[in-house]
């Protein structure tokens, strides 16, 4: 079964993605190393600060854009992996370990089969 | 006032007596869910009662036979009049003239229902906490790292499991319940490990759990008190117990790992009735693993009075416990205890040994080989090995530990 692993960190957790404003930047790469080992990552990104984002929006037959992420919230989307295990509880055991878990929030939800 | 003083009670009661008081139930109707059903309105109920007539002399009989007849009324609702009468009938038969019986508590029983080899094993630990405590299955799914709703559905069918397929509740004769006394320590040990291993994930959870693991090993210990196992698992519990604060730095809240640790911080009390529990387990004869563990844990607690670790002792006794349970934790302090008597060559080689499907997602098994390579003088092959076990580390504590030690390795 493929999983998305959807990191939520804080904005002081990813500003500008330098480790020295990231207590938990050593622990990224390992965890990335330990996915890519045991052979479940099937892909992912990490994404820029949420200030980068535009939004586009189609709403009673006008076009909206704005600057900024789509979502104002406290804990922002920071990347996301892509993974293949056999069930639920081994996803929730690799989204237990991502560094966001402890620092933000980590969300976990299957791909719709195609 | 009488409000707050009537649910408090009710509060009371079902803290300190819910297993109790479902165990009485459950032992006679079989049915756990519907138990807990009934116990649960019985205690709606006492608020508004105790409200009104006041606390009852005795709260847990009085919930035990309102409960039980809220049980009896469904099931006259749900199957037929009859039945339902009968089964009341039968209860109430049972309350005025208890009958002897081999297992002496009914929460053993319970426990013992809960560990039955017709449930899976990993369900054992959540239906125990579930059902002898009480803990709801929000908590219990935290704890085991399963979503809410599954292990909710876990803990449902294997409750219907026990209803259906009429799994005893009483036991014919006590070499069964020394049989099944060890899938009841297992499940135990389990709740204690789980709760060892979430101190620095979830602390508050993680003491819960502990306390929960020492009052059922302890409840264990009561009812059956010449169990060699049992007492061996209290010792160890307990000795783990002893060491729970000083597994944090005091001022900075880091992790401590054990031969860091200042002795005079671990709980002295709690250490001698580990180390009485053990001589006690060891007067009966207990050759099991929680045995060699429990002593294991003696030997490190030794160091408060001898002032070093007695490895090649250590190493003896995980040898010991390799040849009783061979767990991929047995390995790996044994290679540890060897490598500290000064064999590194060969606690590597036992390491690469061990297979790697068993070993590759294992993070102590990572923190140890990063620890020997270190030893051998082989800081690149080191690094590589605590980048990986920081890969797979939950902990935030534990990670900022091993990164530590991982800088450590590149200044050398």
């Amino acid at each position: 079964m493929q999983f998305a692993i959807l990191n939520y960190v804080m904005p002081h957790n990813f500003a500008d993605r330098r480790p020295e404003n990231d207590p938990d930047g050593p622990a990224w790469g390992a965890y990335t190393k330990a996915l890519l080992d045991a052979g479940v990552m099937v892909g992912g990104a990490a994404l820029s600060p949420s200030h980068t984002a535009t939004t586009v929006r189609i709403a009673d037959g006008r076009r909206e854009l704005h600057d900024g992420p789509y979502a104002e919230t406290k804990e922002q989307l920071g990347g996301f992996y892509l993974i293949d295990v056999p069930d639920l509880d081994t996803a929730l055991a690799w989204a237990a370990r991502n560094p966001a878990a402890s620092s933000g929030a980590v969300e976990v939800r299957p791909l719709m089969k195609t | 006032m009488k409000q707050a003083t009537a649910s408090m009670a009710a509060e009371l009661v079902a803290r300190l007596s819910y297993g109790k008081l479902l165990a009485m139930l459950a032992v006679r109707s079989r049915d756990i869910a519907a138990a807990e059903d009934a116990l649960s309105e019985a205690l709606l109920r006492a608020i508004s009662e105790w409200e009104r007539a006041g606390v009852p002399t005795n709260p847990e009989a009085w919930l035990v036979q309102v409960a039980r007849r809220i049980d009896a009324d469904r099931w006259r609702r749900t199957v037929s009049a009859a039945r339902g009468a009968e089964r009341w009938l039968l209860l109430e038969d049972e309350r005025m003239s208890e009958p002897a019986r081999d297992v002496p508590d009914d929460r053993l029983r319970l426990m013992l229902v809960c560990a039955h080899p017709a449930i899976e094993p990993e369900i054992h630990t959540p239906l125990m906490l579930q059902v002898v405590l009480g803990i709801d299955a929000r908590r219990i799914a935290s704890a085991f790292l399963v979503a809410p709703s599954t292990m909710g559905q876990r803990l449902s069918r294997a409750k219907a499991r026990i209803a259906e397929a009429g799994l005893p509740f009483e036991l014919t004769d006590r070499s069964a319940l020394a049989e099944r006394i060890d899938a009841v320590l297992a499940a135990i040990y389990a709740a204690y490990t789980l709760g060892w291993d979430l101190a620095f994930i979830d602390a508050d959870r993680s003491a819960d759990l502990v306390d929960e693991a020492i009052w059922l090993v302890r409840l264990i210990g009561e009812l059956a008190p010449d169990h060699s196992d049992a007492r061996a698992l209290l010792a160890l519990v307990l000795f783990a117990e002893a060491r729970r604060s000083a597994r944090r730095d005091s001022e900075t809240g880091a992790f401590v790992p054990l031969y860091e640790q200042d002795p005079t911080r671990w709980n002295q009390n709690v250490l001698a009735e580990a180390e009485s529990a053990l001589r006690h387990a060891g007067r009966l004869g207990a050759k099991g693993r929680f045995g060699f563990e429990a002593a294991i844990q003696a030997v490190h607690a030794a160091r408060r009075s001898s002032g070093a670790t007695d490895w090649v002792a250590i190493e003896h006794l995980y040898r010991g416990l390799l040849l009783v349970s061979p767990t991929i934790g047995a390995h790996i302090g044994h290679a540890v205890a060897l490598a500290e008597t000064g064999d590194v060559g060969s606690a590597l080689e036992r390491l690469d040994a061990l297979p790697y499907g068993r070993s590759s997602m294992h993070q102590p098994y990572w923190v140890a080989r990063a620890h020997l390579l270190n030893l051998n003088g082989d800081r690149g092959s080191a690094r590589e090995a605590i980048t990986k076990a920081i890969g797979l580390t939950e902990a935030p504590a534990i990670r900022r530990f091993l990164v530590q030690r991982r800088e450590r390795f590149a200044d050398n």
